[in-house]
């Protein structure tokens, strides 16, 4: 099971948070075309290895931040709070 | 088609010792040049190549597959076929899948082993036998098989499990779809990788794809392990790999990969005779013909490319297995695996065009490809020897991610992302 370190916590299995997705999208423009929305919405780098994606204690201390993980060996990277600028 | 299969054919190897069968399909070394490449030698991939040389008599065609044939999901899945689905478009997509599933063995001359022993989908509260019922009404709109059943009917249907009023997951009743059931995933592979061979389709084997060639934006081939080759047109059918091999041709997909996982148990006497899911409890299970309960879970719930799924799914699911057949209790695991699985916002296929000039794609099945293979081949094939979109591929275009037209096949699709 993998350990998830929780910067407020510590390292705590995996079944006690949910993953948000990939982080640091950055909404559009409200004027922007179907096609913009359509990128920020749905289309994503799904790459295999290195990705900053958003995690969630939910049941610990119900905090969200980020995390640099490799999507393979699911090996965790960094850890950084969800205010922070990516690592690279 | 060369040694045909038959009864008279199976005789004549006995009588021979079984020793004089050929190989099912050509060993085929890469031509400079095809007129359709196809990136992917699992069951969608082999399919498309067989419907090109089958129904647009494009037979200059090259599968190129990294590892080898029906090695990646076409060999992870559960083997469940079914056309369950909610809305029309997916209902006629689907339900065409399983119908050319009900006619493959006699069209492949290869029995990919279909049996239709049906589909139970358990009702676990209120809610869930009202959604069943408006999915079931639903289904039946659309001219497939859905049966409502009461609880009484999913006892007789499923032994062994707990309807009593003690149990720690209720059951209150399920519905059926009759016609579904399960395949022999190698055979599905391994029948359209033989019929299209047979038809001059080159099955190539570890030749990675590791870029596309491109002339004035258009792709004009691609670049293997195995140098360059070049094509007219190139379909690439790689399911939870399908970003991977789109960012090489500047493309990006609203596809997020997930491990999608599955068990085997030591084989048992034949106890289970239908297909029983789950949606509550993200379990699904079935007996194969060796006699294996074959086990499904639920995803992963964050992006992974790992072959292997985590034991935080694998506990939880076992739990829930127990807790709706508690006789399996002393039942020991073989064999656990995932399949990297590519997830759309809809839960809905992708089929046609890029916007690449040259590239076509077929991804976006999620936890679902395996039921898909016939119609998504049959679909793909039309595109890429036509270039105009089959009608039953028309809704499921890449472009419905901007026009906001999706089909949410979010809860039909069977497995919670």
């Amino acid at each position: 099971m993998m350990q998830i370190p929780c910067i407020y916590c510590g390292p705590r299995d995996e079944s006690e948070f949910v993953c948000g997705g990939t982080a640091h999208l950055t909404r559009p423009p409200l004027e922007s075309d179907d096609r913009q929305w359509a990128e920020y919405l749905f289309f994503r780098e799904n790459p295999k290895g290195a990705h900053l994606e958003r995690w969630r204690h939910a049941y610990g201390c119900g905090q969200w931040f980020n995390l640099e993980r490799d999507t393979v060996t699911h090996e965790i990277r960094a850890v950084y709070p969800i205010t922070q600028a990516a690592p690279r | 088609m060369p040694n045909r299969y038959s009864a008279w054919s199976l005789l004549r190897g006995a009588l021979a010792g079984h020793r004089n069968w050929q190989g099912a399909w050509r060993e085929a070394t890469p031509k400079p040049r095809y007129d359709v490449i196809v990136v992917g030698g699992g069951g969608h991939g082999l399919a498309t190549a067989y419907y090109l040389a089958k129904n647009h008599r494009v037979t200059n065609v090259a599968v190129l597959e990294r590892g080898w044939i029906g090695g990646g999901n076409t060999g992870r899945n559960t083997t469940i076929v079914r056309s369950n689905y909610l809305y029309p478009e997916s209902a006629r997509l689907y339900d065409f899948s399983l119908k050319l599933y009900e006619g493959l063995s006699r069209d492949l001359n290869y029995n990919i082993m279909l049996s239709q022993r049906a589909l139970v989908m358990l009702a676990h509260s209120r809610h869930d036998l009202d959604s069943m019922a408006r999915w079931a009404n639903a289904m039946r709109m659309n001219g497939i098989d859905a049966d409502l059943l009461s609880l009484e009917e999913v006892r007789s249907r499923v032994p062994g499990l707990d309807t009593s009023s003690g149990a720690r997951i209720p059951v209150l009743g399920g519905f059926t779809q009759r016609r579904a059931g399960t395949a022999r995933h190698d055979a599905v592979a391994w029948g359209y990788a033989r019929a299209a061979s047979a038809l001059g389709v080159d099955i190539i084997q570890n030749c990675e794809v590791r870029g596309f060639l491109k002339e004035g934006g258009r792709v004009c081939g691609v670049q293997t392990s195995l140098g360059d080759i070049r094509a007219e047109r190139v379909g690439i059918a790689a399911a939870g790999h399908s970003s991977v091999l789109a960012e090489l041709a500047g493309l990006r997909l609203p596809v997020t990969s997930y491990a999608l996982q599955a068990l085997v148990s030591e084989p048992l006497k034949p106890l289970l005779d239908t297909v029983v899911l789950s949606p509550g409890t993200g379990g699904y299970l079935s007996q194969s013909d060796k006699g294996e309960l074959v086990i499904g879970a639920m995803l992963d719930l964050f992006p992974s490319y790992a072959q292997r799924g985590s034991f935080a799914v694998t506990q939880q699911i076992l739990a829930s297995i127990l807790a709706l057949f508690p006789a399996y209790a002393r039942l020991k695991m073989l064999r656990q695996w995932a399949g990297i699985v590519d997830v759309v916002h809809d839960s809905s296929p992708i089929i046609g065009r890029t916007p690449v000039p040259g590239l076509f794609i077929n991804c976006g099945w999620g936890t679902g490809g395996f039921k898909g293979i016939p119609v998504g081949g049959y679909t793909l094939a039309h595109v890429l020897a036509t270039g105009e979109d089959h009608p039953l591929a028309e809704p499921f275009q890449l472009e419905r991610f901007i026009s906001g037209r999706l089909i949410d096949e979010a809860a039909a699709s069977g497995i919670a992302h």
